[in-house]
């Protein structure tokens, strides 16, 4: 296997995005990570593009085809393949790119992300979103996904000592970060008041709990290490690469409030890297509400489960701390086009490690992301370094 | 949920039909073919379930999608039948009545329409039991 870097990165603002199109997305954000890489169209050999649901939120399947069409290589007939995984979609696309590229099959590959989510009522975009887990046996039954979520808070909150206020905190602690962070679909600090007194979503999770329905599209470009500094003076490396899943409904799990699949790739990633955790400098993980950030860091081995939130409430997992979480504002503040996560979890450890993180800058040499599917069917974790 | 989606699991939906290993006792819901523990060597009949258990956890739904908007706030539970296999239904009680380990029992009830003129769809959701002393 070869070692893979990566070598352009490029992200759209995350929002309601309402003048622009699906294809617009994707095209400013691969646009932008080549000319990051200073790469231009003819040099890309493949792509990968993670999607959740074009199919219900645009009416548009065959995606591959038709970025690759739009980026302007329709004559160069590049093999260009959508990835679905939910809402870790984006960071499975990644791993398949840096597969293919490790493999030999290819040099330089496209790993990007894109969800167009606002063109469609809450109602609808709801719906779609509860397809991430089980149709016929949670989601017919009325589940959603703030209601599956909140019932994994409810059995970590009976069993393990985190308090109301703690599970806020990491809201406050998101929105922080993501006031730094000009992509951030929320660019303002909020109180932990605001977050206690925000409407009851599915108890006892609140508005300011859930992350946002959000447009947005992400890209990164990948090459053989060998040849990354033909392009850019700061290649990062793609230290480990890991996938695992579990049962797709939640009440099948062997522990509610424990997402195995994240322990696996966790282990898979550590092992992979052949790193200790303490190596690890700062995480982005996959917040989709406040209790799964609490969940991630436990489950990546981090600490103790039940010890995360105190941790937070600590200030450990702050800009600031020993241990920071989210530096991007997570998909809490950053914004969660669901398909377009996993690829600005990438860009955004990639900016920090090359020290262009402005603000939200923090110390450190190797960073972790991890990217949810669903409530833990699926989970990718990828550890990335300078090199 | 199209007719015949939603009609090829009525046995399941309306009457806990699930399966049972006979090889190593293990209980299925909803049903299996294979036994995951026994594989080939496992025996699968049909087993009903009396629909009696406990809640494991549960929220209040406040914000639901389309189909459920209409019956807002509910109660949505996972509920581990006494045989030991676990579902996702709904608790029709006060949010304040149920709590982890409340005992509950199953009955048919109305789950969604598919808008005002199309099928409705029926299944299973779960009531609190008084506890017996």
């Amino acid at each position: 296997m070869r070692d893979v870097a990566i070598i352009g990165i490029g992200c759209t603002t995350f929002g309601e995005k309402w003048a622009a199109s699906f294809r617009d997305l994707f095209v400013e954000a691969g646009s932008l990570a080549l000319k990051d890489a200073e790469l231009s169209g003819e040099h890309i050999d493949a792509m990968y593009v993670g999607n959740m649901s074009a199919g219900r939120f645009i009416e548009q399947e065959h995606i591959g085809a038709l970025i690759a069409d739009y980026a302007g290589l329709s004559t160069r007939h590049i093999p260009s393949t959508r990835v679905e995984a939910a809402c870790s979609s984006g960071g499975l696309a990644f791993r398949q790119a840096v597969i293919a590229v490790a493999s030999g099959m290819e040099d330089i590959v496209v790993a990007a992300g894109v969800e167009k989510m606002t063109d469609v009522g809450t109602g609808v975009s709801v719906d779609t979103l509860a397809g991430a887990a089980d149709r016929e046996w949670e989601g017919f039954m009325g589940a959603t996904f703030p209601g599956l979520y909140a019932m994994i808070a409810t059995d970590y909150m009976h069993r393990y000592p985190l308090t109301r206020e703690q599970l806020g905190m990491v809201a406050v602690k998101n929105h922080r970060n993501g006031a730094k962070n000009p992509i951030a679909q929320f660019r303002s600090e909020i109180t932990l008041e605001t977050v206690l007194s925000s409407a009851l979503v599915a108890d006892p999770l609140r508005l300011f709990d859930c992350s946002p329905i959000t447009d947005g599209a992400a890209a990164v470009i990948l090459a053989p290490l060998d040849r990354a500094r033909e392009f850019t003076d700061t290649p990062v490396r793609v230290l480990a690469t890991a996938q695992a899943s579990d049962t797709i409904a939640l009440h099948d799990r062997r522990d509610i409030s424990c997402l195995d699949a994240t322990v696996v790739a966790g282990e898979r990633a550590f092992a992979m890297a052949g790193l200790p955790r303490e190596k690890i400098d700062f995480l982005e993980v996959h917040d989709c509400f406040t209790i799964a950030e609490i969940c991630a860091i436990e489950d990546l081995g981090f600490c103790k489960k039940g010890e995360a939130g105190r941790l937070t409430e600590e200030g450990v997992t702050a800009l600031n701390g020993d241990l920071p979480v989210n530096t991007s504002g997570g998909l809490k503040a950053c914004g969660h086009p669901v398909g377009a996560t996993g690829i600005k979890q990438v860009c955004e450890v990639v900016q920090q490690l090359r020290g262009e993180a402005g603000a939200r800058q923090v110390d450190g040499e190797i960073g972790l992301t991890h990217n949810v599917g669903g409530t833990g069917a699926t989970v990718v974790v990828h550890i990335l370094g300078v090199t | 949920m199209s007719v015949a989606r939603f009609w090829r699991k009525i046995p399941q939906r309306y009457n806990l039909i699930g399966t049972r290993c006979e090889s190593c006792g293990r209980h299925y819901f909803p049903p299996r073919s294979f036994c995951p523990d026994c594989r080939r060597g496992g025996k699968i009949v049909e087993y009903r379930f009396p629909g009696t258990g406990k809640v494991v956890t549960h929220t209040v739904i406040r914000a639901a999608s389309e189909q459920f908007e209409n019956t807002t706030p509910y109660v949505l539970a996972i509920i581990q039948l006494d045989e030991g296999p676990r579902l996702t239904s709904q608790v029709v009680a006060k949010p304040e009545d149920v709590a982890v380990g409340t005992r509950v029992r199953s009955v048919f009830r109305r789950i969604m329409a598919d808008g005002e003129s199309g099928v409705i769809h029926y299944g299973t959701k779960f009531v609190p039991v008084k506890s017996e002393k």
